[in-house]
């Protein structure tokens, strides 16, 4: 446990130092949440009623959603694996005693935390002092927050159990460009990425809320801002245990096997 | 204690010829074509021992140095280090040997060494102490006080393969194999690292297993050599076996003053000009210093030299013979 908290340490350290990727990145997030929610109050003005969410609950969501993008972004890759299995740097890495699926676990849970840290503060912080009608508010009870809390911890070990198996398909594929890509779209648009869950059609809403991709941070912004709640939450967060649990296991064994087949480029 | 027995290995590699063509049909159909890199590769290496591993490039010594390492899992055979099989064991083999794979870096490219050390420190568990001792041992020995500090990216080869040396130190392994660990190094580093890896071998009693294309390095360093070609083991014995097996002829080149001196039984005139002869002699009839001494009976020498064959030409020698 000691060495992974070793990793997660250094990967930690490491990725803090760039504040000025992060200071970059915050203007992007305070833009585009702006935006998203001037989009959504036109909207709203039109027929506040015909939105499965209301609009405070909408303002949650974006402004969650911005300051905890690093945590949860679909599209976001450590680049460092997939050139360590590209370039054959992998035979470095298994010969260290660490299972490779935990280093790398936790060298993204790092990379995440940290960018994370660096950005979340001030996007709050912003979103809990503009006036009008855009201000963010608190959850609704202590009860939900702690809710939150877990589903967010949750969500990000999905995102995380999730990317790994894209990792491990760069040991079959070699470029894993395709997978990537493919990823980032399709993923990032039914985790609720683009437009909240309830505001897909019906059909389809039913159908993604079930996917593992729901268990993503479509859970914690909706529990956040209220929009599920009690035993619905608890529900969610059962869904994203039993995606965690699935997709780990899942991810686990094809590393097995494909560690088994492993072959080193270059020599 | 390691043990290999019959061990083989194959990949599968895409082949297509150049062209646009030839990249368009690749789309439909891919030619594959299987190699063997391994072919009932069988050794033992006790504790303690330095065993060089030599071979033309593609001959399977990286190969064999990853199922060591438990990295690849062979097709078939047998292989058992320290009572465990690498690739069935790995995390628990691999706590007890120490890798350098000479075209590949383990430090992190933008963070001073010390902090990729500190890492690994903890990767492998070692104890604070225990860490600065070696640590402490390791940076006098292969010069690393001025780089430490140093982030990987700004170090010249020589500097960070000594780094990478020391990386793969830090958890005293009993068992160190270096694929090319002298690779892209000047000549000071060069015997720097060969002094360090010799004194390694004989204060700790590491086991040493070093694939190199260097030939000083087998010199310098190791008393047992294993040939591979294509796949197979073809010798497996000592620097000097080989030597007299490759070759048995020694040269002699001598500067005289005065009359050119009379050829004895066993010395082959190779070259002569004014004032300086080329012998090749045949050890089985005259020995060299016999033939120096016979030479100097009747001539002044001015100067002498007597060689043997280089173990460069040796291997050369060897490749030639098993045509590989």
């Amino acid at each position: 446990m000691k060495a992974y908290l070793a990793v997660f340490r250094i990967r930690f350290s490491h990725t803090i130092q760039y504040r000025a990727a992060a200071a970059a990145g915050m203007v992007t997030q305070y833009a585009w949440g702006f935006m998203e929610l001037l989009m959504f109050s036109a909207f709203y003005r039109v027929s506040p009623e015909a939105f499965p969410m209301t609009f405070q609950q909408t303002v949650n969501y974006v402004w969650i959603q911005q300051a905890f993008l690093a945590l949860f972004m679909t599209w976001f890759w450590e680049m460092e694996i997939f050139d360590t299995i590209t370039s054959g740097s992998i035979a470095y890495e298994m010969a260290r005693p660490l299972d490779l699926y935990g280093r790398w676990f936790c060298q993204s849970l790092a990379t995440r935390a940290a960018r994370c840290v660096l950005r979340a503060l001030p996007i709050l912080l912003v979103a809990f002092l503009i006036p009008g009608p855009l201000r963010m508010t608190l959850p609704p009870d202590a009860g939900q927050f702690v809710l939150f809390l877990v589903s967010t911890v949750l969500a990000l070990f999905v995102v995380v159990a999730f990317s790994m198996l894209i990792y491990i398909s760069a040991f079959y594929t070699v470029s894993a460009v395709g997978m990537r890509v493919m990823a980032a779209v399709l993923v990032d648009f039914l985790a609720g990425g683009i437009v909240p869950l309830p505001f897909f059609p019906p059909f389809l809403r039913s159908i993604a809320e079930l996917l593992p991709f729901a268990a993503m941070q479509n859970m914690p912004l909706r529990i956040y801002s209220g929009n599920i709640a009690g035993a619905d939450a608890l529900w969610g967060i059962a869904l994203q245990v039993f995606w965690l649990v699935v997709m780990g296991l899942a991810g686990r064994r094809w590393m097995r096997r494909a560690q088994a087949n492993v072959v080193v480029q270059g020599g | 204690m390691i043990e290999l027995q019959d061990i083989c290995k194959t990949f599968r590699v895409m082949k297509r010829k150049t062209g646009f063509g030839q990249a368009l049909k690749a789309l439909y159909s891919r030619e594959t074509e299987t190699i063997h890199a391994l072919d009932n590769v069988s050794f033992k290496v006790g504790d303690g021992e330095m065993v060089g591993y030599i071979g033309p490039n593609g001959a399977g010594k990286s190969t064999t140095i990853k199922i060591m390492c438990g990295i690849l899992t062979p097709d078939s055979g047998l292989c058992s280090i320290n009572g465990r099989t690498p690739w069935k064991d790995r995390t628990a083999h691999v706590k007890h040997i120490g890798v350098v794979f000479g075209q590949r870096s383990q430090l992190w490219w933008d963070v001073p060494v010390g902090d990729s050390f500190e890492l690994i420190r903890d990767i492998y568990r070692v104890e604070q102490k225990a860490y600065r001792e070696t640590l402490d041992e390791l940076t006098e020995l292969l010069n690393l006080s001025e780089i430490l500090k140093t982030p990987t990216r700004s170090l010249s080869l020589g500097q960070r393969m000594r780094c990478e040396i020391a990386a793969s130190l830090l958890h005293r392994p009993q068992m160190l194999f270096l694929d090319e660990p002298t690779i892209g190094l000047d000549a000071v580093s060069k015997i720097a690292v060969r002094q360090f890896i010799k004194r390694l071998n004989r204060e700790q009693g590491t086991t040493v297993i070093l694939t190199t294309h260097d030939m000083q390095d087998i010199e310098a360093l190791t008393e047992r050599i294993l040939l591979i070609g294509k796949g197979r083991i073809l010798l497996d014995g000592s620097l000097a076996e080989l030597k007299r097996r490759a070759s048995v002829q020694k040269i002699l080149v001598v500067e005289y003053s005065g009359a050119q001196p009379e050829l004895a039984a066993g010395m082959n005139l190779c070259e002569s000009r004014e004032g300086r002869m080329i012998l090749t002699l045949d050890p089985a009839v005259i020995s060299a210093s016999d033939a120096i001494a016979r030479i100097a009976a009747q001539t002044e020498i001015t100067d002498v030299a007597v060689s043997g064959i280089s173990a460069e030409e040796m291997v050369a020698a060897l490749y030639e013979e098993y045509q590989i």
